[in-house]
């Protein structure tokens, strides 16, 4: 046969890619900007909507991940939303000082701090969860999902025990406060800080599941659990750091979220869920890439509408999520086939 | 007789019997029983969230869809009536009017977020209805021109059911029999009815198929029924049965409001409710309920006390503040979900054929 003939070496033929939902976003951004009218609203809703974007993927792609790798839906994720802003806090407090100095090294190492607590917090915290809480319930949806609302409901009574039920202030260090100024457009400086984490996180989390032993063992488990066990890995080991990895960056997305509104109730995650539930469905469940342009589509709609007519802002980001669905029912970039 | 009430559907264990009969008795009698307006309060609320939680068993339990709007269907009964008597004067019409909107509104609602979502797996649904929900609450919270927004609505019932009305004019069994009392029955035996109804529903054969596709929905496919119909009208069924018991609430309560029907505090609520009392027996939502409603009233007062008592340790009385009754109802909603997933009722059950 002449197929036989061509040389073995020759790669794969790579897999198509497939760029059609990218476009969205700039569509919807480009669309939104004759209905905003003065091109700097538009350069600051825009700049707003990749920060919420950006904080948005941080929590979900963890969630996106544990879902795609150990068909587990963690409900209980918006608890380490609260308990990494929460542990954040805890540490930001005494170094109110470092936080109002004018220097931004200090205002940085503060909340660096407080970051690297709060993901250390919410790791160890999602590992006990994953032992105590979700363990015996692997491969029975039904009982996941209640028992991570279970584990949700004791975590957030849990938050009110520890750090009482009052708001609590989130002050933001003085130098990332205001804005940068280019030209006419004022660009907020903490926004900026998001959209840089939330990109870092991005690109580290490509870089990982591409291009390291770990990362290819992820996504092979994504595709196929069984195969992977039968090629001799330990995969529960596996599943058990990508639990850890998704609750730390639940807590990063926390804490970024809680200084972004600058107050903090224990109800902080449940606010959220909602959009990344969002975020995770529109993107399909299980992709990182899917999760990232799901973000940034939930927070152009929400930014934009939000601006032009607050009171359905909310109803906007169902009905772009309905478009979806109906166009792509798995959504965007459907991984996990389950 | 009771054999055909029941649809055949027998309590089945001597003390579950006794335990609802005792609920029942308490409830029918509950304005004669007991003085002061509390406990009526309480009773009302036990014979409203009967109803909401015997519906969300019909989803959960009987047909295994997860979902979380179910207050969405609780509070768009909420709002029809309460609106149409708001905005239409007190009178039966109006309220039947906004009854019947607000049945066709939340089937419609049901039979698209079925559709959308159903044929998918069930935690897909789960997510949707959650976005949905909350949006919907949002919404009800944002367009206070017709809602009356985060304030919600009160307003004036048919003035049969108004405690000013005088039914008799000599007290019967020593209480005065006024609008109040009978408004009171009008939940009752809505109430009472309605679980007769989804007693019948699901040991009609349409129940059967419903258990068949929570036990294994592609069997239930391959034995030749249409899945997504039968999942379809689950959802439908028990979004018009919320939709009533939340009528039932606004009748009651003569007040409507984001979060009073709502919230999703209110959902999980629910969501105890059904687990602990017992999925896949509508005997565990009298059961959740009732326990659960009595709990939130009375074992706050318990709490208060032990807290007090163990106000000089540190750490306990925080534990034990009468504010985190939710945190030991969760601890066993987690109990029950791994130790007895029949709830309740199926541990009662259990017991009387191990004997």
């Amino acid at each position: 046969m002449a197929t036989t003939s061509s040389p073995a070496t020759t790669d794969l033929p790579r897999t198509p890619r497939d760029l059609l939902p990218v476009f969205i976003a700039p569509i919807i951004a480009l669309v939104a900007l004759p209905l905003v009218g003065s091109p700097t609203t538009w350069v600051t809703l825009t700049i707003a909507a990749l920060a919420m974007g950006s904080m948005i993927f941080v929590i979900a792609s963890g969630l996106t991940l544990i879902f795609g790798l150990m068909d587990v839906l963690n409900f209980g994720h918006g608890a380490f939303i609260a308990i990494g802003a929460y542990m954040a806090m805890t540490v930001l407090v005494p170094l109110s000082g470092w936080v109002q100095s004018d220097a931004l090294s200090l205002n940085l190492a503060a909340l660096l701090l407080a970051v690297i607590a709060a993901m250390i917090g919410t790791g160890a915290l999602g590992w006990a969860f994953e032992r105590v809480i979700v363990r015996p319930v692997y491969g029975q949806h039904l009982k996941q999902i209640l028992i991570t609302m279970g584990g949700l409901i004791v975590a957030e009574q849990l938050i009110h025990v520890v750090w009482g039920g009052d708001q609590k202030p989130m002050p933001l260090p003085n130098g990332l406060r205001g804005a940068i100024t280019v030209g006419d457009f004022a660009l907020e400086k903490f926004r900026l800080l998001a959209v840089a984490v939330g990109l870092t996180v991005f690109i580290v989390m490509q870089l990982v599941l591409n291009r390291t032993k770990v990362g290819l063992l992820i996504r092979a488990g994504v595709e196929n659990r069984e195969m992977v066990e039968a090629l001799g890995y330990r995969i529960r080991q596996l599943f058990v750091g990508v639990f850890i990895a998704g609750s730390a960056l639940a807590g990063l997305g926390g804490t970024l979220w809680a200084l972004y509104r600058e107050t903090l109730t224990a109800a902080i995650g449940g606010d959220i869920m909602v959009l990344v539930f969002i975020v995770i469905i529109i993107g399909g469940l299980g992709s990182v890439g899917g999760c990232f342009l799901g973000a940034i589509l939930v927070a152009l709609m929400a930014n934009y509408t939000g601006y032009l007519a607050p009171k359905i802002a909310v109803a906007s980001n169902i009905l772009l999520m309905v478009a979806i669905l109906m166009w792509r029912p798995q959504g965007l970039y459907p991984v996990a086939r389950r | 007789m009771i054999q055909s009430a029941l649809s055949g559907d027998l309590p089945r264990s001597r003390i579950l019997s006794f335990l609802l009969l005792a609920i029942f008795v308490a409830l029918a009698f509950a304005p004669f029983l007991f003085s002061g307006s509390q406990p009526i309060n309480t009773a009302a609320k036990i014979c409203i969230f009967i109803v909401l939680v015997a519906s969300y068993d019909l989803l959960l339990g009987y047909t295994g869809i997860v979902s979380f709007a179910h207050t969405m269907f609780f509070g768009i009964g909420g709002y029809g009536v309460g609106l149409a008597l708001y905005g239409w004067g007190p009178t039966w019409t109006s309220a039947g009017l906004g009854l019947a909107i607000a049945l066709v509104v939340g089937a419609v609602l049901a039979f698209v977020i079925g559709l959308l979502s159903l044929r998918v797996r069930a935690i897909f649904y789960a997510m949707i209805t959650l976005a949905v929900a909350s949006a919907f609450a949002i919404l009800a919270g944002q367009l206070s021109e017709y809602t009356g927004g985060e304030d919600g609505r009160s307003f004036r019932v048919p003035p049969l059911l108004r405690p000013a009305t005088v039914l008799f004019d000599v007290p019967f069994l020593g209480v005065r029999v006024d609008g109040r009392i009978l408004s009171y029955y009008l939940v009752f035996f809505s109430a009472l009815l309605l679980l007769l109804a989804a007693l019948r529903i699901v040991n009609s054969p349409f129940g059967r198929v419903l258990q068949a596709i929570r036990e294994n929905d592609f069997r239930a496919e391959a034995l030749g029924y249409n899945v997504v119909y039968y999942r379809t009208v689950a959802n439908c069924l028990a979004a018009g049965m919320a939709v009533l018991a939340g009528a039932m609430s606004a009748i009651w309560v003569r007040y409507t409001g984001p979060d009073t029907t709502l919230s999703f505090a209110i959902m999980l609520d629910i969501l105890l409710m059904v687990v602990i009392g017992g999925m896949g027996t509508l005997y565990g939502a009298v059961i959740g309920a009732a326990l659960f409603i009595l709990a939130q009233n009375y074992l706050q007062k318990l709490m208060a006390i032990a807290s007090e008592a163990t106000a000089s340790l540190p750490l306990i009385p925080h534990l034990l503040h009468p504010d985190r009754w939710l945190l030991w109802l969760g601890v066993l909603f987690i109990l029950s979900v791994y130790f007895f997933p029949s709830g309740i009722v199926g541990k009662l059950r259990e017991m009387e054929r191990g004997r």
